[in-house]
Order: C-alpha cells, then sequence, then structure tokens
C-alpha cells in the first residue's frame, strides 16, 4: 500500500470515508469499478499467498528438517492469529479516525469492522476513484500477516511457540498497528481537490479562508510520517508506495532484536546447519516473487497505468538483483549459488517495494542492482564480524533491503531520474504535479527509516523481554536438539 | 564361514551385485554409510555460513560366504571396485560363528 500524499500540503484527511464528517462532494458518490474491485481482491489473495505458503516454504526449506513444522506452523498460526486481531481491532488502529491523536494512531470507531459494510468505499489515489472498503480492509489484513511472519526467520530454530505467539500477538498490537497507521493514514485525495477548487472560485478573502481551511484540515489529521508532521519534516511526507518501512525494515529491527536477545542456536559457528532442502525454498521464493506483483502492484489501489508500473518494477528491479547476487557471489566467492539467487531475487523485492509506484523502470533496475551486493555484505561479512545468529537473514536482507529501498525511493521518485515525480492534490490546474524537493524528500525518508527502527527496535525488545519473563523464550537445550517439530507440536514434518 | 564387510563408492554397487551374483552369492546386504579416509570432503557455502563436509557419502557391503570362498569373493569385489582413484573404499574379512535360515531353520553353510 503506498500513499505518498501530497508534501506541499499540510496533513490529509484519513484515509476512511466512512468516519469523515462529510463526504466527498464529487458529482454522485462515487461508486468502485468492477476492474478495481476485481484487481485489488486479487492482489490480497497474492499476498496471502506470499505468506502461505511462499514465506512458509522459503524459510522452512532453510532450517533444519527436525524444525520444518515448527516453521510452517508458526507461519501459518501469525496468518490466521493477525486475521483475527486485524478484524477485531487492528484495521480500526491502523485506519481508523483517532482523533487528536490521529498524527499517531487511529481509533476503535471501526473495531468488529463497524459501519464498514459491503456499500462502504474507500478512496484511491485517483479523486472520483473510489474501491470497496472491504476490499481496502482484507488487502491491508494480508499485509499485517505477512510483516510479523517475517520475524520468525531470524530466531528460528530456537524459539518456543508459545513465546512466538504470545510475542507475535502483542508486536502487532503494538508495533505494527501504529507505524502502519504513521506512515500510511493519508488523506482523502477528494477532500483536497473539493477544498481546492473551492479555494480557486474563491472571490472573497472570508471564502478563500474558510477553503484553505479545509485544505489545511484534509492535510493534517493523517499519520505523522504520511504528512510529514514532524517539525523538521516540513509538511513533506515520507514515501512509502507498499511497506519497505511499515514491513520490511520494521520486521527486519524486530528480527534482530529477538536473534539478539534469544541468543544464538546450539552448535552455532561450530556445527554445520545447512539448509534442509533448498528445492522448497526454491518454490517459496518463486511463490514470494508472484504474489508480490499483487503487494506492489496492488498498492496503487486500482487498476489503472501507475499500476502496471508498479508491477514492472516489481519484474525488472527483481530480475537485476537476482543477477546481481549471481554475479558478485561468482566473482567474490567462486560459485553461484541457488540459495544466493533466490536471496537476490527476495533482496530485490524488498529494495522495490517502496519504491514500486514512484521509481521509473530503469530506475528499478538500477535499485535491483545496488540491493544485492549490500544485502550480500551484511549476511556475510558484517553478521560473522559480529556473531549474531539471524538465522535466517531477516535483518540482512529485510532491514537492509528496506533502508536501501526507502532511501532509493527518495532519490528515485525525481521524474529527471525517470520517477513519477510528486502529487499535490492542490494542484489541481496542473494535474496535481508537486514539486520535488531532494533535500527535504530525504529527510522525510531518513524519518522514516529512523521512526521505524527507533519504535520496532525498542518496542520489540520490551515485549520480548516480558515474553521471556512470563513464559521463557527458549526451549530447553534438549527440547532444541531434538528439533521444535517434537518439542513443540509433537509431529515431525517428515516421516521416513 | 566369514563375513565380507566392503566399504564402496556408491556408483559400484550394480556391479558388484552382478559380479557377485555370477559367482553364486546368493545373497548381500547393503546399507547407505558416510566415512572418511585418505579422500577429504569438500566445501559448502550457504550466504555467510561456510562448512567443511568432512564425510562422504558411501556404501557399505556385506556378505556372508563359506571360508574357502572369502578369497575369491574378496578379489572379486577389489576387481570390480577399484578406480585407481583415492576413495575407493576398504575390504575387512571377519570370521562368523553361526548361520540360520529364518525359513527352514537350516543351518550353517546350508542357511548360506
Amino acid at each position: 500500500m503506498s500513499l505518498c500524499l501530497p508534501r506541499c500540503v499540510k496533513g490529509a484527511a484519513i484515509l476512511a470515508i466512512g468516519l469523515l464528517a462529510a463526504p466527498p462532494a464529487l458529482a454522485g458518490t462515487p461508486t468502485p469499478n468492477p476492474g478495481d474491485t476485481a484487481w485489488m481482491l486479487t492482489s490480497s489473495a497474492l499476498v496471502l499467498m506470499m505468506s502461505i505458503p511462499g514465506l512458509a516454504l522459503f524459510y522452512g526449506g532453510l532450517v533444519r528438517s527436525k524444525n520444518m513444522a515448527s516453521i510452517l506452523t508458526q507461519t501459518f498460526t501469525i496468518v490466521a492469529l493477525v486475521g483475527v486481531l486485524w478484524t477485531l481491532y487492528g484495521y480500526s488502529l491502523a485506519f481508523g479516525d483517532g482523533g487528536s491523536l490521529n498524527a499517531v494512531i487511529g481509533g476503535l470507531g471501526k473495531a468488529f469492522l463497524k459501519g464498514v459494510g459491503a456499500d462502504a468505499v474507500a478512496p484511491t489515489f485517483t479523486p472520483g476513484h473510489v474501491i470497496p472498503e472491504l476490499a481496502y480492509f482484507v488487502f491491508q489484513m494480508t499485509f499485517a500477516m505477512i510483516t510479523p511472519a517475517l520475524i520468525i526467520g531470524a530466531f528460528a530454530e530456537r524459539m518456543k511457540f508459545s513465546a512466538v505467539f504470545i510475542f507475535i500477538l502483542l508486536w502487532v498490537t503494538v508495533v505494527y498497528f501504529p507505524i502502519a497507521h504513521w506512515v500510511w493514514a493519508v488523506a482523502d485525495p477528494n477532500a483536497i481537490v473539493d477544498a481546492a477548487t473551492e479555494l480557486a472560485a474563491a472571490t472573497t478573502d472570508a471564502a478563500k479562508q474558510a477553503a484553505q481551511a479545509k485544505i489545511d484540515a484534509a492535510t493534517s489529521s493523517v499519520g505523522w510520517l504520511a504528512g510529514g508532521l514532524a517539525p523538521w519534516m516540513k509538511g513533506v511526507g515520507a514515501l512509502d508506495f507498499a511497506g519497505g518501512t511499515v514491513v520490511h525494515i520494521n520486521a527486519g529491527i524486530a528480527g534482530l532484536v529477538g536473534a539478539l536477545m534469544v541468543g544464538k542456536r546450539i552448535g552455532y559457528g561450530k556445527e554445520a546447519l545447512p539448509p534442509h532442502s533448498l528445492t522448497l525454498s526454491m518454490v517459496g521464493a518463486s511463490l514470494l516473487w508472484v504474489g508480490w506483483f499483487g503487494f506492489n502492484a496492488g498498492s496503487n489501489l486500482e487498476a489503472n497505468g501507475t499500476t502496471a508500473l508498479a508491477f514492472v518494477n516489481t519484474m525488472v528491479a527483481t530480475a537485476a538483483a537476482s543477477l546481481s547476487w549471481l554475479l558478485t557471489e561468482w566473482a567474490t566467492k567462486g560459485k553461484p549459488s541457488l540459495l544466493g539467487l533466490i536471496s537476490g531475487a527476495v533482496a530485490g523485492l524488498v529494495a522495490v517495494t517502496p519504491a514500486s509506484g514512484f521509481a521509473g523502470p530503469i530506475g528499478s533496475l538500477a535499485l535491483g542492482f545496488i540491493v544485492s551486493p549490500i544485502c550480500l555484505f551484511f549476511v556475510s561479512k558484517v553478521k560473522n564480524a559480529l556473531g549474531y545468529d539471524d538465522a535466517l537473514d531477516v535483518f540482512g536482507v529485510h532491514c537492509i533491503g528496506g533502508i536501501t529501498g526507502a532511501l532509493g525511493t527518495g532519490l528515485l521518485v525525481n521524474p529527471a531520474l525517470g520517477g513519477v515525480g510528486i502529487t499535490d492534490y492542490t494542484a489541481i490546474d496542473k494535474a496535481y504535479a508537486g514539486t520535488y524537493d531532494l533535500v527535504a524528500q530525504m529527510i522525510a525518508q531518513g524519518t522514516a527509516v529512523g521512526a521505524t527502527l527507533l519504535w520496532s527496535g525498542i518496542g520489540s525488545a520490551i515485549l520480548y523481554k516480558v515474553v521471556d519473563l512470563v513464559i521463557g523464550l527458549r526451549p530447553a537445550p534438549d527440547q532444541e536438539r531434538e528439533g521444535l517439530d517434537i518439542a513443540d507440536h509433537g509431529e515431525r514434518a517428515y516421516n521416513y | 564361514m566369514k563375513l565380507v564387510i566392503a566399504i564402496i563408492k556408491p556408483f559400484k554397487l550394480d556391479e558388484v551385485r552382478d559380479a557377485l551374483t555370477a559367482v553364486g552369492v546368493s545373497g548381500l546386504t547393503v546399507t547407505e554409510v558416510k566415512g572418511y579416509g585418505r579422500q577429504k570432503g569438500h566445501t559448502e557455502i550457504y550466504r555467510g555460513a561456510e562448512y567443511a563436509v568432512k564425510f562422504i557419502p558411501k556404501i557399505k557391503v556385506e556378505v556372508v560366504v563359506p571360508a574357502d570362498q572369502a578369497q575369491s569373493v574378496v578379489r572379486i569385489i577389489q576387481d570390480t571396485t577399484r578406480t585407481g582413484q583415492i576413495g575407493d573404499g576398504k575390504i575387512f574379512v571377519l570370521p562368523v560363528d553361526q548361520a540360520l535360515r529364518i525359513r527352514t531353520g537350516e543351518t550353517d553353510a546350508a542357511a548360506l
């Protein structure tokens, strides 16, 4: 999901039309069109597939066979758990109206999907276009599902299922829902366009002031990162089309903190802990790539040229990143590996996520080529030098890849580099073309990166500690040796 | 009776089986094993993790034969499995106290 939003415009009303005091004043009440609706529902299914079985198999193949069922169970359980929490209160906290607190969190007005029926609509990025709010709700749900599922790779093979369950339940509530709100609770473009039209038509000072006040109101009650509400951002919002910060940097740092706090696997550094099935990991990575089209292109909230752009960016950045990792490994380690190839693909997908609706294809290609050597450096040199056991490289791929992409987005959105440029909904006579300011944009991007690292890093640390104190994070050593499949689930993934 | 244990390269198994059947050996037992001798393993690299794999897959063939056949069986196994490269394997011969065919109760030489 994206939502750059007008940097020039201050603040923005929230996306949830259902709670706006006055409905959009565009001619007639817009109704969703079948193409947009079909695409959004399809995208939601694609993103679910990314979690199960995509991520489940990608991660599963990378652990030892005695822990395969544990990875599959943790992933699937997280999907189910978050599906319920999102419906009960998550959607409301992330995208509801938080009133005076709306800069940092939504409210509970949409808890239990109150007011969100089959006829409710949500705006897209095109004024006058809407999609069913239920489609938006379920699309965002799939994002809330996969983000915590990403974390488990970092502490794989040595955290108890009960600890994972409780931790994730707390984590989505305290870390994910707020960050999603900060970045993606954006202004309703229709409200801004209506007010700007009113401003242009106003003849008296009083009328102009009233119209400007409407613009200000529409653009200031948004998530603080989306609207650039921190003083040093000066109204320039952070750009994150599909979740480089909300999903990848977020999960990546939470994973690293978890890996550090739970400690290394028994035998790490001494025993061989190779992947038990690169075959399944490749299947998982391939499903991730296909599903990611829903993740990125679906984040345009409708089906148009920008959707096709996001789709293409997702294709070319990933192709470039796969090739880049392969070639870099070939040159530096002597042999190109399957694991490197699919890791490159995932790194490319992560990096292009925030940029997918903003960069041009060549910019995305470049981003893909650049991210792989960076991530390879982190998962090999840095990890080995610092000695932490991020089992499945959640930090090295998702956090570092996400940071690369988030910062890259600030550069690649520049029309001079083939990007789509900034959107300013008050510029009604210039087809909403805003002004790109490199410094201001990079400050916004950096702020989003930093805020995510801090809130997720510190928040996760506190939650891990709480869970550790109450039920303990690690299994007993002999249970870890036997494998979590038996210890946690009384099952074997394989019986032959 | 003697128990002949041969650790051989896996791809040689079919040749050994055919050669032993041709001289009247009527059964043998095969196990997949790992081991090392003078043949060294290889290195595997997974992202940043490098593992030295020290054990190499081999096949263990076990066959019990009448004592007077033991030497020729050893010779046959050696001839079929020898490649001249390090890692061809080893053959050991042990004495056997007793043998019994479960179905019929035949013992010793009649059980082989």
